[in-house]
């Protein structure tokens, strides 16, 4: 029980939670790479999304990036852009968007095509511009699917933000590579903890902010009618919904 | 780029390539066995599911290099054991399994079910040989992602020492040298698409009515 005892003691030790190298800090540093890698990987991937899935043209083309994208080793991107263009910010923000733009691209694109055709062809009937039918049906319909997917994109992002440390940043993998250097167990494991600690709550943060911006009638929270079966309900509701659904529908579509 | 590095590499490139194939697919394998235990029991014991699903994403939320680093403290192994990145890899590649062979097994409807069990089928050979075929389809997507999720994740072992190519590309950081870095880069990318082909190829020769199905 020696490594629990070094890990209580690390983080029992009032050092280890102040100045610019204390915990409070590193979580700073950390969050901050992970929303401006974030930002960045909506503003390209989620416009980009809306119009492959509305319009039905490049769905391929995203398939194969979110793919391909995958099998690219987020370690190796960091390295290489260090190697070119010298240690900073940039090499970290440009792998962490890399592992960023799949996930929300795919999200994104998979949620808009998978609103019904007849909902589509409703709202056409009616009169709405493509622009209105797009933001104002396919995407309120989408958003829990589009959600998902920059929910696994904060995950994968904050993990990987980890590796940051590697290359002389800051962050929360700081502990992780110091204590590794130094063999010191407490401040590696420490470290482990607090991004395990961190990527959790940052995941409930998603679930919760789902809850409050999608539209009741969507959610399924809201419903007024009872249904029919509940065996039917389970077979509509797990359309979009679930990450690993659009995670399903890319694996399957580069064959 | 310097191809002088993979001439006179050769020996050590081919190591850390068989070394990365092995650290990816073990955990998948291990995984993809106990993926099918467990999701059968969790389909037959439909109060199981929940909890078995709540763990599984609080695992998955746990970022790799932190599972390597803490595995050590709760298993007893030594840091730079690669059983730790073995032992993470495969709690990785079990969380994303069990869903997709849940999901799978629930796809048998109702109806196949009577048939199977109005000829005769024990539970065990209805399972076998009923339900796990229909949930190939979605079986096989899991192990594309897992195992193409798993190669690109190893690299990130190479900071506790056991990265197969990560090994060469911390080695092309430590020396500021490319070439070291983008031999790991491409054999890394090429492992994962050369695995994707072949886990496809295994499904069509394991699914062949998916075929005939199609020309139907």
């Amino acid at each position: 029980m020696t490594l629990l005892d070094a890990l209580i003691d690390f983080l029992s030790d009032p050092d280890s939670w102040s100045g610019s190298r204390g915990i409070p800090a590193r979580i700073v540093e950390h969050l901050y790479y992970t929303f401006a890698a974030l930002a960045a990987a909506f503003a390209l991937a989620f416009p980009v999304g809306l119009l492959i899935g509305h319009t039905g043209r490049g769905a391929l083309l995203a398939i194969n990036i979110g793919n391909a994208a995958r099998a690219v080793p987020t370690f190796g991107v960091l390295i290489l852009v260090v190697l070119l263009a010298g240690i900073g910010f940039l090499p970290v923000l440009v792998a962490l968007v890399i592992i960023g733009i799949p996930p929300i691209l795919t999200s994104t694109y998979a949620g808009i095509r998978e609103v019904e055709g007849a909902t589509v062809s409703a709202a056409r009937g009616m009169g709405m511009t493509e622009r209105s039918m797009l933001f104002s049906v396919e995407l309120p319909i989408a958003l829990p699917t589009v959600i998902a997917g920059l929910r696994s994109a904060t995950l994968q992002v904050v993990s990987t933000a980890t590796i940051a440390a590697y290359v002389s940043l800051g962050g929360l993998g700081r502990f992780v590579i110091d204590g590794l250097g130094q063999r010191d167990y407490g401040e590696m494991a420490g470290g482990a903890v607090i991004v395990a600690v961190l990527a959790i709550l940052l995941d409930v943060m998603w679930v919760l902010l789902a809850r409050a911006v999608v539209s009741p009638g969507v959610s399924g929270r809201l419903r007024r009618t009872p249904r029919a079966r509940p065996d039917d309900e389970d077979r509509t509701d797990q359309h979009g919904t679930d990450e690993s659904h659009a995670q399903h529908e890319t694996a399957a579509g580069s064959a | 780029m310097d191809w002088g590095y993979v001439e006179s590499n050769v020996d050590l490139i081919v190591s850390k390539l068989v070394e990365h194939l092995y650290l990816s697919i073990v955990p998948i394998l291990v995984a993809l066995v106990l993926a099918i235990v467990i999701g059968a029991l969790a389909v037959r014991f439909p109060k199981s599911y929940p909890p078995i699903l709540a763990l599984s994403s609080a695992f998955y939320t746990v970022p790799s290099l932190a599972l390597f680093v803490i595995l050590p403290g709760i298993i007893g192994t030594q840091i730079l054991d690669p059983v730790n990145v073995i032992i993470a890899l495969t709690i990785y590649s079990l969380s994303l399994l069990v869903r997709n062979v849940v999901d799978g097994l629930r796809v048998t409807s109702a109806d196949v079910r009577q048939s199977a069990l109005s000829m005769g089928y024990t539970r065990t050979r209805q399972l076998w040989s009923v339900e796990l075929p229909i949930a190939m389809p979605l079986i096989f997507a899991g192990l594309r992602v897992a195992t193409v999720a798993n190669i690109s994740m190893v690299s990130v072992g190479a900071l506790i020492g056991v990265g197969g190519l990560g090994e060469l590309m911390t080695d092309g950081f430590q020396r500021n040298y490319l070439a070291p870095l983008l031999v790991g880069l491409v054999l890394s990318v090429a492992l994962a698409l050369v695995a994707d082909v072949v886990i496809v190829t295994l499904q069509r020769w394991l699914t062949p009515w998916a075929r005939l199905a199609r020309q139907a």
